[in-house]
């Protein structure tokens, strides 16, 4: 099976206080430090095990710059077979629907059974698979949390739905499906498999190369823009217990008793 | 704003979900003067009775009854929305597990603008709707602006819209069905399976000391094992940690793991997401314990303590153990 998994780096939130910058027009981008998003991760793993078990190979793509190759070979290290960039003035400023029309060319430029997504990216909306599913008229599957290949047809697959429940549905391929975190356990990358593909040559496609209007993606096809990022003051906040650790025990002992979960 | 609003309403065993509630309160944001249209899809008496619930509150509803949308399979249910909404719609949609399935794919076959998981509306000026979301796990919020000349799909985050009291109605049921036709889809729902019972019912439990990204490693979960056992409370969790497979599933709180209604809840190295605060029932009194002052958990906890969870959990256990030898 040929899979492609749409990826991208993302300032790392477990790693990173966000803040605004002074401006306010954007996060404070300086010293962040960046990684692979998550769910990403889960689904290029997800993709390993399948190719593993039913042959084929594993694409990483992301639509972005120079700075976004080092989450392509980080995939590679794991163990993806190809990474591509996917990169060009005209795709600055692109909304999600501009990032599903790139990659939606690149997907017919290519040919692949099935296409992998993260359920959503940390500034992101989980709406690209969706729309790169609609434009490619494939079925799509959002919060993915199994697959088991059927024959090379069709999967079956189950998405996390409220209460910790599992739909499970049957889907044909080609298809494009976002996957949730916890669906498998991503194999660890060590410096060493990280060397291996650092020469490794990655090629990049611009909007020629795929095929792309330009005029259908970047700044001036969006429909939705981010106008600033703040801060929102909501109700009253928590109250901050000050001291050393021994005497922040004592107050919250005081106040949990008062609430009766102290007897 | 002149455009049609319309709701997508999601039901279950023929009772409709609150976001029906908060929909219609986020379309009176859009336009407080707009007639918005629900439209429910489903089949049998259910369906009947969903719709005519919803005349209580909605002005018009647009019934769109056929066997095949018996489940709500999102491929199914946007082939018929496709079928039946005018172009230039705004369509409003909860951005719940259906929702995410459902909105992206049908903004592209109405050729419409996508906003996803709105927690704020702010009006329109001119052909662009004022939007609030949320980035980094709820760090920061930004105002979106959407162009919505062409129409727009809007997925609206549950919980974000406090329902308009005193809504009366009187609305009426409008057939669709027949503008529908036959659909067919690449996805078939087979089957649901739930959950596996774990060894303890968080659900159940008075004091949970509940543990995220934080904890940092499966051996420190004993460090809040610890804890809990003095104060006679249970381990719980968020999702990371049952990503990561330190603790199972069962010991998740959060939309997609247990709702719990504790007394006290202790919530160690948790950011806070919305999805994860959605199985916080009850008004607990939460006391958040975070190094990151920024995380979004001190917004609604009553106490907060900024400081390293591994080093701040021991000294409280030893704490607790003398108080309640004192009290003994």
């Amino acid at each position: 099976m040929e899979i492609l998994v749409c990826v991208r780096r993302v300032p790392d939130t477990s790693e990173n206080e966000i803040q605004l910058n002074s401006a306010g027009n954007d996060i404070e981008r300086d010293d962040l430090v960046y990684s692979i998003n998550e769910p990403d991760n889960y689904a290029v793993e997800e993709a390993l095990q399948i190719v593993a078990k039913s042959g084929g190979n594993v694409t990483v793509a992301t639509v972005g710059t120079d700075e976004d190759e080092e989450v392509l070979r980080r995939e590679m290290a794991m163990g993806a077979n190809h990474g591509v960039l996917l990169s060009d003035d005209a795709f600055n400023g692109s909304d999600g629907k501009g990032i599903a029309t790139v990659l939606k060319g690149f997907v017919q430029k290519q040919k692949f059974d099935l296409v992998l997504t993260g359920v959503q990216a940390e500034d992101g909306g989980a709406q690209v698979g969706g729309m790169l599913a609609a434009l490619l008229d494939y079925p799509f599957a959002s919060l993915v949390n199994s697959i088991d290949v059927l024959d090379g047809s069709k999967l079956k697959i189950s998405r996390e739905i409220e209460g910790g429940n599992r739909e499970m549905s049957e889907i044909d391929l080609p298809c494009v499906l976002s996957i949730q975190t916890g669906i498998n356990e991503p194999r660890y990358v060590g410096m060493r498999g990280i060397r291996q593909v650092a020469s490794v040559e990655i090629p990049t496609y611009g909007a020629s190369d795929l095929g792309v209007d330009a005029v259908s993606v970047g700044e001036a096809a969006a429909t939705v823009k981010r106008d600033d990022y703040f801060v929102p003051a909501l109700g009253k906040g928590a109250e901050i217990l000050e001291g050393t650790n021994e005497e922040i025990a004592d107050k919250l002992i005081e106040l949990m008793k008062a609430k009766g979960g102290l007897r | 704003m002149t455009a049609r609003i319309f709701a997508y309403i999601v039901h279950k065993g023929g009772v409709v979900d609150d976001s029906a509630a908060e929909l219609l309160a986020a379309a009176k944001k859009i336009d407080p003067a707009a007639s918005v249209t629900a439209i429910a899809t489903g089949s049998g008496a259910e369906l009947d009775a969903v719709c005519n619930n919803l005349t209580a509150s909605y002005s018009e509803v647009w019934k769109i009854a056929s066997e095949s949308l018996a489940y709500p399979n999102a491929e199914l249910v946007r082939q018929a929305l496709a079928k039946v909404l005018p172009a230039g719609g705004l369509v409003l949609v909860s951005h719940n597990h259906f929702g995410i399935d459902l909105g992206p794919g049908l903004s592209i076959k109405l050729n419409a603008a996508f906003v996803s998981d709105v927690v704020g509306i702010d009006g329109a000026d001119g052909t662009n709707l004022k939007v609030v979301r949320q980035e980094f796990g709820g760090q920061v919020s930004t105002h979106v602006r959407c162009n919505v000349s062409a129409g727009a799909v809007i997925n609206v985050r549950p919980g974000s819209f406090k329902p308009v009291d005193g809504v009366a109605a009187a609305g009426k049921v409008v057939d669709k069905s027949a503008d529908v036709g036959a659909l067919t889809a690449k996805r078939r729902y087979l089957t649901t399976i739930a959950p596996e019972a774990g060894d303890v019912d968080i659900s159940k439990e008075a004091v949970l000391v509940s543990v995220g990204r934080g904890i940092g490693e499966k051996d420190n979960i004993a460090i809040a094992e610890e804890l809990a056992k003095a104060l006679g409370a249970v381990v719980s969790c968020s999702r990371p940690v049952v990503d990561a497979k330190w603790l199972p599933k069962s010991r998740q709180v959060g939309s997609s793991g247990q709702t719990v209604k504790p007394k006290i809840y202790l919530a160690c190295g948790i950011s806070g997401s919305f999805q994860h605060l959605a199985g916080l029932k009850g008004n607990p009194f939460i006391v958040a314990i975070n190094k990151n002052p920024k995380a979004p958990i001190f917004q609604v906890a009553e106490v907060g303590i900024v400081t390293d969870m591994l080093e701040f959990l021991p000294e409280l256990t030893e704490k607790v153990r003398e108080a309640k030898k004192v009290t003994a």
